[in-house]
């Protein structure tokens, strides 16, 4: 790891003002960072732990979403009564992120930042249409937010701040676990509103987390497991690595998603 | 260079540390206590688990300055305080949860973290917990059957060994 300064600011404003500095990275929960560090894959002139801000933390209800803070971990999101209650699939997401120690450090808006193709976070938020909220006082709608893999709608120095859910009528995230990572191999969120049916897959292509169309309108017209006959995902532009084969990715996208279906219903 | 200080083992420590020293850095080579293992130093094997605030964390992916002012507990704080083994320290032993010992440290601090949230866990509950945490000796069986063990006995049931 190459030497860096570090600074653990109390407020948010104050963070906002250390990454102004040059060559300036957010730390939060670090179970991404540091391992990358340790590789040197970065090399940040000044870090800025986001651990000792208490307002991009918790848990709260907005205008009917599920509001959760930038800094709430893992175990946190998995734990939240709130969470179960309302959107029981986004609990179940956090809860079988990595492992127990992980969850008690990894967070939302790290998970975000990142935008790791098989992350399970950017899944949920695509999945539920979340809105992606700034330091910059931007409202990104998950549409826009999710560029490609690691890559985001943010700018050079904005912070995530917090993620507002959508409640939906019914939801489930499956994930085929990648045995060594415990990420996702390939993982499918599906999610059931008044006005349709929203399907994010992550882990399985080269464009990062994305929407099924085909799936969407099928499941719009009837949300039941038998709405997919026929239905199946293209092997065209999906990840290929000693794990799986595009067309294997492809195929785990349909029966992901079938399952997800089987788990709302 | 940067000053640290945080509680350790119910201990006030403090040192000087670089930001890029990481807390098991501090534990080790700063203050000696080797108990802590380094695995694999990519966030993956669960030897270097402690707990910070109560909470099981890889001390291989938390920095000593993020510990300011922390309560920190490694496995040479699990001892009774007479110095004889602690309640999962000795199920570890009794039920051979351990072969070369090099997971050791980090299993039991993974289920100090798992009993205190869930004093009933079910086997398939302690396999799940331990998803973090990486024995390539034991083939985990008996470090499960510990853990139940070790439950049960918290729970002040009486439980022979197999
Ligand atoms: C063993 C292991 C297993 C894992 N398994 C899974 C899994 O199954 N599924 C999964 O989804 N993830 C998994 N992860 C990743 C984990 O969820 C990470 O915690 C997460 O990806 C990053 O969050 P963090 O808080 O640790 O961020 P950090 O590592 O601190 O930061 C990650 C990036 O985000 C930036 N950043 C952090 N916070 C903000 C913010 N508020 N605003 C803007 N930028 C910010 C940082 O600058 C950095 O670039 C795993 C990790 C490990 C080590
Ligand atoms: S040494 Fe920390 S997880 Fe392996
Ligand atoms: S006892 Fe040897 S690694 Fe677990």
């Amino acid at each position: 790891m190459y030497a860096f300064d570090y600074t653990r600011p109390a407020s948010l404003a104050e963070a906002i003002e250390a990454m102004r500095g040059d060559e300036a990275k957010a730390l939060a929960g670090g179970q991404t960072l540091i391992p990358t560090l340790k590789q040197r894959l970065a090399s940040p002139a000044t870090l800025v732990d986001l651990t000792g801000i208490t307002e991009i933390r918790g848990i709260c209800l907005k205008d009917g979403a599920v509001s959760v803070g930038a800094g709430t971990r893992h175990a946190e999101v998995a734990a939240s009564a709130d969470v179960r209650r309302l959107i029981p699939a986004l609990s179940h997401l956090a809860g079988h992120i990595g492992d127990p120690q992980v969850r008690n450090r990894g967070t939302l808006g790290g998970s975000l930042a990142n935008n790791d193709p098989s992350a399970c976070y950017p899944a949920a938020v695509l999945g539920l249409g979340a809105t992606v909220h700034t330091s910059a006082g931007r409202a990104i709608a998950a549409d826009d937010y999710f560029q490609g893999m690691f890559t985001t709608a943010l700018d050079e120095g904005e912070l995530i701040t917090s993620v507002d859910f959508p409640v939906p009528e019914k939801a489930a995230y499956m994930k085929f676990v990648q045995p060594a990572s415990r990420f996702a191999l390939t993982g499918v969120f599906v999610a059931k509103f008044a006005g349709g049916v929203r399907v994010a897959v992550t882990g399985a292509s080269e464009g990062g987390v994305f929407r099924w169309a085909e799936a969407e309108a099928a499941l719009g017209r009837s949300f039941a497991v038998g709405a997919l006959d026929g239905v199946e995902a293209s092997p065209d532009g999906m990840i290929g690595d000693l794990h799986g084969t595009p067309e294997y990715r492809a195929h785990l996208v349909g029966v992901m998603t079938r399952r997800a279906v089987e788990a709302a219903a | 260079m940067p000053k640290v200080s945080m509680t350790v083992n119910g201990k006030a420590v403090s040192g000087e540390v670089e930001g890029r020293t990481l807390l098991v850095q501090f534990l080790r080579e700063g203050l000696g206590l080797t108990g802590t293992h380094v695995g694999c130093d990519t966030s993956q094997c669960g030897a270097c688990v402690v707990h910070v605030n109560g909470e099981s964390v890889k001390a291989c992916t938390v920095f000593a300055l993020g510990c300011e002012g922390a309560e920190v507990r490694t496995i040479e704080g699990m001892a009774n305080p007479d110095g004889s083994l602690g309640v999962i320290q000795a199920a570890f032993q009794e039920h051979h949860g351990l072969q070369c010992g090099f997971c050791t440290p980090g299993m039991v601090m993974s289920a100090a973290d798992l009993l205190k949230q869930n004093a009933s866990p079910s086997e398939r509950e302690v396999r799940e917990w331990l998803e973090g945490n990486i024995c390539r000796c034991t083939g985990y069986h008996n470090i499960v059957k510990a853990i139940m063990a070790a439950a049960a006995t918290l729970r002040g049931e009486q439980v022979a060994a197999e």
